[in-house]
């Protein structure tokens, strides 16, 4: 049982302003996860929360205690970092036995909690060696193991699968997600890759430059992005942009630009409307394009030239061009279309996204 | 190719190594021939039967005959050993301590600091045994062991503070954060975990402090001055070259027994000094 409150928090290195009025209330039991580009703040904000920083302003409460003053070991908190950080000169008991120990806890007991981690990770075979004679994928379990074996409040991780190699990273995504559901202990996971924090978070907090851009489920932020930003970090291959001007016009309001003319659609009329005149960006999600077909309304198409054809099996992406942007549309995989052709794609209207052109924010 | 590859190795490898490992074994070599020459073929080579410059045909013990029973040696050799040991001990805790806070503790000027220490280090002792030797007058200490075993430590405290420093720099952060998060206060954090992942480069601070004592001239000439409170290298230049005669057999066996210890310590910790030179900690 923990909850985990973080309020208005700030933190300064000198003239370093790395975290910015970050609140947030992480809910028993939830997995929430800071994503965002490198030297954003999550790392720091993670470290606020076990100890490690000192926080310039705001608080931290765990369980409703505030516990800004707190030493790390008093706070009840695990955390698994990017190195692992496995004391090289012990063993991989040891390494898991040592918060135990430290916390004075009897033999028997340790025995028993480590090797009740070691089944769960299915380690059980390399207690007895040195952190030095195991791959990569097994230090990790280990340091997992070295966080679960504490039964803390809270685990805290920070980008634990990024020195691990591409298919192993997965393999252990799907295991800490199976963990998760085991254990139910509230986890803040720190990492840069959008897809870990989609398919990892119950809730993903997206940073940019020490502030928090929006904070929802993963399939939130997916379908109403707060901002440019965070629809273009979230989703792969990402959002497509391309600057255009509304325009008022027939009695509706369109976005135009010298090669594209998309009519507002219906729903977001109202709110566009005060924008007319001014710039704005209009964002597609290359999985809401298709290769515009007879029946497809004009209003919601333009024609473009395609440069690139990558054909990845399940889908297929055009590169193409339209007026000065170039966009990527993931279209039927069977598509006969190739390099150098000219032809129109459609847009599905449900799925447009624009974002004002001065403050990125979405309309 | 190939050929081009072993002519290279030759070149650049097994001739410079060759040379180097002769340039510096040779003074050990010769050191060691001596020691069992006779007086006769040192001072009378012409009137030696079969004499052969780098090699001895009538070895002989009576240099460290005459070493052990007739001069302080074994004396020497004890003082040295305690004088060299006490002041490395003094030094690699006073050393480990100031280069654990001088690197992790973040406090405002630890990098001055740490280069102050550093410089302290390269004042020439040349300079510094003149007020030195006032101090020692003024507390009683001259002639005793007490001398050398709190005057070595000047230097040898700023030169194991550095060579720690250094080391617990190369040691991820990290492992100490985890170790205060497993519920390690910054204490125990330091003895159970930074501690043993230094121990090859406290064994290196060491080994080197160990040296600089053994070999220590200048300090143990000027504060000691009765023969049997000497060190090895004071005592066997001082008491084997009496005027201008040079008791080179007895001389070379003093050398030569005075570095057994310190070669022992060596090839001891050898392992371990390599790789605290290398700095090699495994995550
Ligand atoms: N000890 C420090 N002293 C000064 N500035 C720091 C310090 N640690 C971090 N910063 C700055 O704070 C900002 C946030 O850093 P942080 O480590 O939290 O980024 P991050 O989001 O974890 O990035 P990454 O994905 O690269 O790990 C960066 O601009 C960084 O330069
Ligand atoms: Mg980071």
């Amino acid at each position: 049982m923990a909850q985990v409150t973080i309020r208005q928090i700030n933190k300064f290195y000198d003239d370093v302003h790395a975290v910015k009025d970050v609140n947030l209330q992480i809910n028993d039991k939830e997995f929430v996860v800071f994503v965002g580009p490198s030297g954003c703040g999550k790392t720091t904000t993670l470290r606020m929360v076990a100890g490690l920083e000192s926080i310039s302003s705001g608080e931290i409460l765990v369980d409703d205690v505030v516990v800004n003053e707190l030493p790390p070991m008093d706070r009840d908190i695990a955390m698994v970092f990017q190195n692992y950080a496995l004391y090289p000169h012990m063993s991989v008991f040891d390494n898991m036995a040592f918060g135990l120990k430290m916390r004075k806890f009897a033999r028997e007991e340790i025995d028993k909690r480590v090797r009740e981690a070691a089944d769960i990770l299915d380690i059980g075979e390399l207690l007895k060696r040195k952190p030095r004679q195991l791959s990569g994928g097994q230090r990790q379990r280990v340091a997992l193991g070295r966080a679960i074996v504490r039964h803390p409040k809270v685990f805290l991780f920070d980008e634990p699968l990024s020195n691990l190699d591409a298919k192993l990273r997965v393999q252990m995504r799907v295991e800490l997600k199976k963990l998760h559901d085991r254990l139910g202990t509230t986890a803040i996971y720190v990492t840069h890759d959008q897809v870990e924090a989609m398919t990892l978070g119950d809730r993903v907090v997206v940073m940019k430059d020490g502030w928090v851009q929006q904070v929802g489920e993963p399939m939130d932020l997916y379908n109403k992005p707060a901002n440019r930003f965070v629809a273009g970090f979230i989703g792969s291959p990402a959002m497509n942009f391309a600057g255009v001007t509304f325009v008022a016009r027939d009695g509706g309001v369109w976005a135009d630009n010298e090669a594209m003319k998309i009519k507002v659609p219906e729903r977001l009329v109202e709110r566009v409307r005060p924008h007319v005149g001014e710039t704005a960006t209009l964002g597609i999600r290359p999985e809401d394009m298709r290769i515009a077909g007879s029946a497809d309304p004009v209003e919601y198409g333009f024609a473009c030239d395609v440069e690139v054809v990558e054909r990845l099996g399940s889908e297929t992406l055009l590169d193409v061009r339209v007026g000065k942007d170039s966009l990527v549309a993931s279209v039927d995989p069977m598509t006969p279309a190739k390099i150098r052709d000219k032809l129109r794609l459609a847009l599905d209207p449900d799925r447009l996204h624009f974002f004002d052109g001065k403050t990125e924010a979405a309309i | 190719m190939i050929e081009g590859a072993i002519w290279r190795k030759w070149v650049f490898f097994y001739v410079p190594l060759a040379l180097f490992v002769f340039v510096l074994l040779f003074p050990f070599y010769w050191m060691f021939i001596t020691t069992f020459r006779p007086d006769g073929e040192l001072y009378q080579p012409w009137n030696s039967p079969r004499y052969q410059p780098f090699w001895t045909n009538n070895p002989t013990w009576e240099h460290i005959k005459y070493l052990l029973e007739e001069t302080l040696f074994s004396k020497w050799m004890w003082n040295t050993m305690l004088i060299s040991g006490v002041s490395t001990i003094v030094s690699l805790f006073c050393g480990v301590l100031a280069g654990y806070a001088l690197s992790r503790l973040n406090f405002p000027f630890a990098g001055t600091l740490g280069t102050g220490i550093f410089v302290t280090y390269l004042v020439p002792q040349t300079l510094l045994f003149i007020p030195l030797a006032e101090i020692i007058r003024n507390f009683n200490m001259g002639d005793t062991p007490w001398a050398l075993m709190l005057t070595y430590p000047t230097f040898l405290i700023p030169f194991c503070t550095w060579l720690m420093m250094g080391y617990f720099k190369a040691i991820p952060k990290e492992l100490e954060e985890c170790a205060r998060i497993d519920g390690a206060s910054r204490w125990q954090a330091m003895v159970y975990i930074i501690i043993p992942v230094a121990i090859p480069g406290i064994l290196s601070a060491g080994i080197f402090a160990f040296t600089l004592s053994w070999n220590e001239f200048i300090y143990a000439l000027v504060f000691l001055s009765s023969p049997e409170q000497k060190t090895v290298p004071v005592g066997v230049t001082s008491e084997l070259i009496r005027g201008d005669v040079f008791f080179w057999g007895s001389l070379m066996a003093g050398a030569l027994l005075g570095s057994i210890p310190v070669a022992f310590v060596y090839s001891f910790f050898v392992e371990h000094y390599v790789a605290g030179l290398t700095g090699s900690v495994k995550g």
